[in-house]
């Protein structure tokens, strides 16, 4: 397992993954596009028939999805209406933004060579320039919130995990964590 | 101080007095964008977003980011309402957790 580094010459940040690892990133950045489609960023249906084809507005209320709710906060704490209107007018853009950066960390892996069936022993080189670093480090951001969401990691908590059995389903996903947690700093630090 | 607006001449106390209560009250309490801690990201992170998007130092960034670490918040930004709603969308676009209020809101 190895990081990103800094390419002296280029200024690129690159990083060489096992084929596994790098089938393992597809997969989570198409969980997330997944997860992004799924519970859609849509008004709630109006009754009238008419109206529901005329609206084009966005969600008002705060996902149901525990996930969702932390990729998307609600931006006024205080006030639901203006929590609303916000929603209506950021949501979307910001799904759109993160299901982009995750499709575009896919793409960049299968134009370095990862292919729909991969074999094993085979390397993929990724090359990022400096608003590719900036895609990736968002899309590990949201991959991390969504993996961290749903495992209920808590300042604090790094013994529990530890202690967990290898074979335990969680001490498996809370390793993948910490693998996008090792690539999301030597990331930064390659960026820097 | 000359009352441009009133030719400089203007000697009637009521007009002096009058007060803009909307401007005012804007002027007064501007808006801010409060970045809260997470037990997700990482500092570096936290602190190359704050340089990255703001434009501040390094040395201010880290200040921040300490502030969001240790305090669990951090004023990063103020301004006007809708230059507020751009910074929060921007940090929810990074992942990190960000709200807006009133800045003379407790």
């Amino acid at each position: 397992m190895t990081g990103f580094k800094r390419h002296r010459r280029s200024g690129a940040c690159v990083a060489t993954f096992t084929v596994f690892e790098a089938d393992l990133l597809r997969s989570l950045a198409g969980q997330l596009i997944e997860l992004l489609r799924n519970e859609s960023a849509t008004a709630e249906l109006q009754s009238d028939p008419l109206e529901r084809l005329l609206d084009f507005s966005g969600p008002t209320s705060e996902p149901d999805d525990p996930v969702l709710a932390r990729l998307f906060p609600t931006a006024y704490p205080d006030d639901e209406e203006a929590a609303g209107d916000f929603r209506r007018f950021t949501e979307s853009t910001l799904r759109d933004g993160k299901a982009g950066a995750a499709s575009a960390v896919i793409d960049a892996l299968e134009e370095a060579g990862l292919t729909t069936e991969p074999e094993d022993g085979t390397f993929i080189d990724v090359e990022l320039d400096e608003a590719a670093a900036l895609t990736w480090m968002k899309s590990f951001t949201d991959m991390r919130l969504a993996i961290a969401t749903r495992l209920g990691i808590e300042d604090g908590d790094e013994d529990y995990w530890e202690k967990l059995p290898d074979d335990d389903p969680q001490a498996q996903v809370h390793d993948i964590y910490d693998w996008l947690g090792y690539l999301q700093e030597t990331l930064v630090q390659a960026a820097r | 101080m000359i009352d441009v607006h009133n030719g400089g001449v203007s000697t009637s106390p009521v007009e002096l007095e009058e007060p803009e209560v909307d401007d005012a009250t804007l002027l007064a309490s501007p808006w801010v964008t409060i970045v809260w801690n997470d037990p997700v990201n990482l500092m570096s992170y936290v602190t190359f977003v704050f340089q990255k998007y703001f434009g501040y130092s390094k040395k201010k960034a880290e200040k921040l980011m300490m502030e969001v670490h240790h305090d669990g918040r951090s004023v990063v930004s103020t301004g006007t309402r809708e230059a507020m709603e751009r910074d929060v969308q921007a940090m929810h676009e990074y992942g990190l957790w960000a709200t807006m209020q009133k800045a003379d809101q407790p």
